[in-house]
């Protein structure tokens, strides 16, 4: 018989404006609302938004402080992805990024008086995935042989990580006579370049910020994940599995160890957090650093439609409204921490749930012009 | 072209007209269908003849054109109104619940008020009564899920009868009936000729039109081509009039040269975790140039017996040996390992196992190989090599459209399934299992189709073919086995066998 497409078949848009036009139309539908909102509590819109550009975008250090947000966002967005296109959904990249800074610090605690360096840093970036991979992979384990589902794991995984970290912080990381839950702090050698720094030694003076070498880090791991995917034969295999777990079968792919590796690449970029905040920040192992990068990364990967390439785009548009949110609140005290949190809540609800929203006007739009 | 002598006609179709996109589905096309008779509706894949029947259901509106009912100019806007004028539809794959009987089945969405009794006992009491005029009897209590297919077919015209229909369309209703099944519907639709219900009947099987039809409408590329009262033509005339050439389905191939064994099963067993018992002692022998043609209703273990063969389940008892390599539960092997062994593995389901649908066609031309040179070194794919490699097999097997980077879905079943075939044949296998070599692909396909696989095995290749379609077996095996309650019941060779014996094995045992 002839398979004529439903009715309600989705036409496909042109790439272009499947990645590009169909984000930027879901912002634009979230301001929109968010200025509504705004207005109602008797804010000048047009000012508020003002605001925010300029506290994202307006400075070198503004710029900075965004590009070091949306690292974090990168990381957790591309760990999602990456999980997503094997089908399976972690929204453990919380505890997987709070478990790779345990593994980031222990490495730079024991090392950092013997070894240079670039060594100290590469170990305790590995010592990062392979805690976070390690910490992914107990949930990929139980889903893969023993049928419990990695939705429900994963986030029982945050709960464990967090009150495991507290313990550690508090009872055995802790040095002694100091009263906040923290290690020590890590030598100079552990500390990774900051951008500031890596930009002056070729002649460029920016303003400093708590942007660092992780920047760098998180994009290449776009590159890799994109590579990964899309020409590898494992990517092939696992992206396979995602759509069709039969087809991967009948391609003869063990799908539990393929769950195994799709996870512990998640959790091993999940960690990637861990590397900013830990080496490029704070330089001691601290309480709550992940501080819901985890779950954010499920609306970046959303909106980045599990693309690398999109989800950059979306983790620089999250990283712009942490930072230019966290200025709008220094300047206007009627925008509260919350009123950011609900701008930040909005952008995620047109560009994650109601991502398709849209479509059918941009649809009527390209076939017009077609 | 009203057919005057029994009034107006039951179903006329003026001028339809319909494009989906830049595909001109349905060009202008005028039907007549006398009441009280049964019109057999022919085509290829994507001749237009599903999009006709559905804009008359009211799943589709025409651009153009009108709908008659008895005389009367409707306005079909969804299937509520077909359903008002008397227009019942058989879908190919049954709108059933399982879990529920088939009187709650029959009164699914006209249950007659909140309170189920009163409904129910009437619909009992319409269910007798349809059951006594029409011959369609069917216990009214029994689960759907312990009904045999034939059964829930026979639920479903119910279903359509019930609600008040008197057309009836029926969608390729024999693509999952044995023979005599099929049989068995016919007489029911005589049965139901004989009260004047109207029925439209879509297939591509020929034989079966020439059977029960009284008219024949031929549609090709949305269009219709031809219109033949059945006594007047005959099953070659039909093919040339759907493809518009020639068509030879009768193959001439010379004796397999049977050569030494490459695929050897003693005793073969598969058990389930809830202990029943999906394959019983299979023994099979293949050997190179031969094909082996398995028979049987679908569901007595065919399906399991290509999955242990391929690797993809490990057998519970048994051994199996293929081109020397020894399989028993004790020495598993997986399906990765099998195409090492040079089996390739053409799988009944295409759309669920034999491709990925958003996957790019030159992806789908790759799966189970990704590791393989050329496609890839290192674990490294080269996409020009895949994407050349795809383009290569669409050439062979003249694929349409030969888009390598169109996504597998776009594609018609005809067209996945010869991409299917030449992914699994372009290796040169020494053994190639194949599951429903042509279901749902249209006449002239399964022409190539069947010559490709004559090839193969001329070449040396061994082949096993799972097929529902027994005159799909008998044109293509040289031996045919017959399966039911997951064992072998018999074995016929190519020239003693035929549809009789065969059917009466099947059902049988």
């Amino acid at each position: 018989m002839s398979l004529v497409a439903p009715k309600s078949a989705r036409r496909p848009l042109p790439g272009w404006v499947e990645i590009v036009i169909l984000p930027l139309v879901n912002v634009a539908l979230a301001f929109l609302v968010v200025g509504v909102i705004v207005h109602i509590i008797g804010v000048d819109s047009f000012q508020a938004l003002k605001l925010l550009l300029v506290g994202a975008l307006g400075s070198s250090e503004a710029i900075g402080y965004t590009l070091y947000y949306a690292t974090n966002f990168i990381f957790t967005g591309l760990a999602v992805a990456i999980a997503f296109h094997a089908g399976l959904f972690n929204i453990g990249g919380e505890g997987q990024a709070y478990i790779g800074g345990l593994g980031c610090g222990l490495a730079v605690l024991a090392f950092d008086r013997y070894l240079p360096g670039p060594l100290l840093i590469l170990l305790a970036v590995l010592a990062a995935a392979a805690f976070g991979a390690a910490w992914a992979a107990v949930p990929a384990w139980m889903q893969a042989w023993r049928g419990s589902h990695i939705v429900i794991t994963t986030i029982m995984f945050n709960f464990v990580a967090s009150a495991l970290m507290v313990y550690l912080l508090s009872n055995v990381l802790r040095p002694q006579g100091s009263m906040s839950p923290q290690s020590r702090g890590f030598s100079e050698a552990a500390s990774l370049p900051s951008m500031q720094a890596v930009l002056k030694s070729v002649g460029i003076a920016v303003a400093p910020s708590a942007l660092n070498l992780a920047f760098a880090l998180a994009l290449l791991s776009a590159v890799a994940v994109w590579v990964f995917l899309w020409r590898t034969s494992w990517g092939y295999a696992l992206r396979t599995m995602g759509h069709n777990a039969e087809a991967a079968t009948y391609a003869g792919t063990n799908l539990r160890r393929m769950t195994m590796l799709a996870m512990c690449l998640s959790g091993a970029l999940a960690a990637g957090v861990a590397v900013n905040e830990l080496l490029g920040v704070h330089h001691r192992i601290v309480l709550d650093f992940p501080a819901g990068y985890g779950f954010a990364g499920i609306a970046v990967a959303l909106m980045g439609r599990s693309h690398p390439f999109g989800i950059v785009l979306a983790a620089l548009l999250f990283g712009a409204l942490q930072q230019g949110g966290t200025e709008l609140s220094f300047e206007i005290p009627a925008m509260t921490r919350e009123m950011v949190v609900v701008i930040q809540g909005l952008v995620i609800l047109f560009c994650g749930a109601l991502a398709h929203l849209p479509r059918p006007w941009l649809q009527a739009l390209v076939g017009r012009r077609s | 072209m009203q057919s005057l002598t029994a009034g107006a006609a039951a179903i006329e179709l003026r001028d339809i007209d319909k494009s989906f996109g830049a595909v001109h589905a349905v060009r202008g096309v005028s039907l007549a269908v006398a009441r009280g008779s049964i019109t057999g509706l022919v085509g290829e894949n994507g001749a237009g003849k599903s999009t006709l029947m559905s804009i008359l259901y009211g799943l589709y509106r025409a651009d153009a054109g009108q709908i008659l009912i008895e005389g009367q100019a409707v306005d079909m806007a969804s299937p509520r109104d077909a359903i008002a004028h008397g227009i019942g539809m058989v879908h190919q794959h049954f709108m059933l619940v399982d879990t529920f009987t088939v009187l709650e089945n029959l009164v699914l969405g006209a249950e007659g008020g909140p309170l189920l009794a009163r409904g129910m006992a009437a619909a009992r009491a319409e269910l007798m009564r349809l059951g006594r005029e029409y011959g369609l009897s069917v216990d009214p209590d029994a689960r759907v899920a312990d009904l045999s297919v034939g059964e829930q077919q026979r639920v479903e015209i119910l279903k359509v009868l019930f609600r008040g229909a008197r057309m009836l369309i029926l969608d390729e209703p024999s693509a999952v009936l044995t023979p005599q099944e099929t049989d068995r519907l016919f007489e029911i639709l005589r049965a139901l000729r004989e009260r004047g219900v109207t029925v439209v009947l879509i297939t591509h099987k020929l034989r079966e039109v020439m059977a029960v039809a009284d008219r024949v409408v031929v549609m090709r590329q949305g269009e219709v081509v031809a219109e033949r009262r059945t006594v007047d033509t005959n099953t070659d005339e039909l093919a040339e009039l759907m493809v518009g050439r020639k068509v030879r389905l009768d193959l001439d191939k010379g004796p397999p040269l049977q050569g030494e064994s490459m695929l050897t099963a003693r005793g073969l067993s598969l058990v389930d975790r809830r202990g029943v018992r999906l394959l019983d002692s299979i023994d099979l022998d293949l050997r190179a140039g031969e094909i082996v043609g398995i028979a049987g209703v679908s569901g007595n273990g065919q399906t399991e017996l290509l999955q242990v063969l391929a690797g993809i389940r490990a057998p519970t008892a048994g051994r199996l040996e293929v081109c020397g390599r020894a399989v028993d539960p004790d020495h598993p092997i997986d399906p990765a390992e099998m195409r090492e062994l040079g089996l390739a593995h053409v799988p009944e389901d295409r759309l669920r196992q034999g491709l990925v649908a958003a996957f790019e066609a030159s992806e789908t031309s790759i799966l189970g190989y990704q590791d393989q040179p050329p496609y890839c070194r290192n674990h490294l794919l080269d996409a020009p090599a895949v994407g050349r490699h795809c383009a290569e097999l669409m050439r062979r097997f003249d694929v349409r459209p030969q888009a390598p980077g169109l996504r597998s879905s776009h594609f018609s079943g005809g067209n996945q399934q010869k991409l299917i075939l030449a992914r699994e044949m372009s290796r040169l296998p020494k053994v190639l299992l194949v599951g429903q070599p042509t279901r749902g692909v249209d006449i002239g396909a399964i022409e190539f189709i069947h010559r490709e696989l004559v090839k193969s095995r001329d070449a040396g290749c061994a082949i096993l073919i799972v097929s529902v379609e027994l005159e799909e077996i008998l044109s293509l095996a040289d031996r045919v086995l017959v399966m039911s309650g997951g064992r072998i019941v018999g074995e016929v060779s190519a020239d003693q066998a035929d549809e009789r014996t065969l059917g009466r094995m099947m059902a049988d045992a």
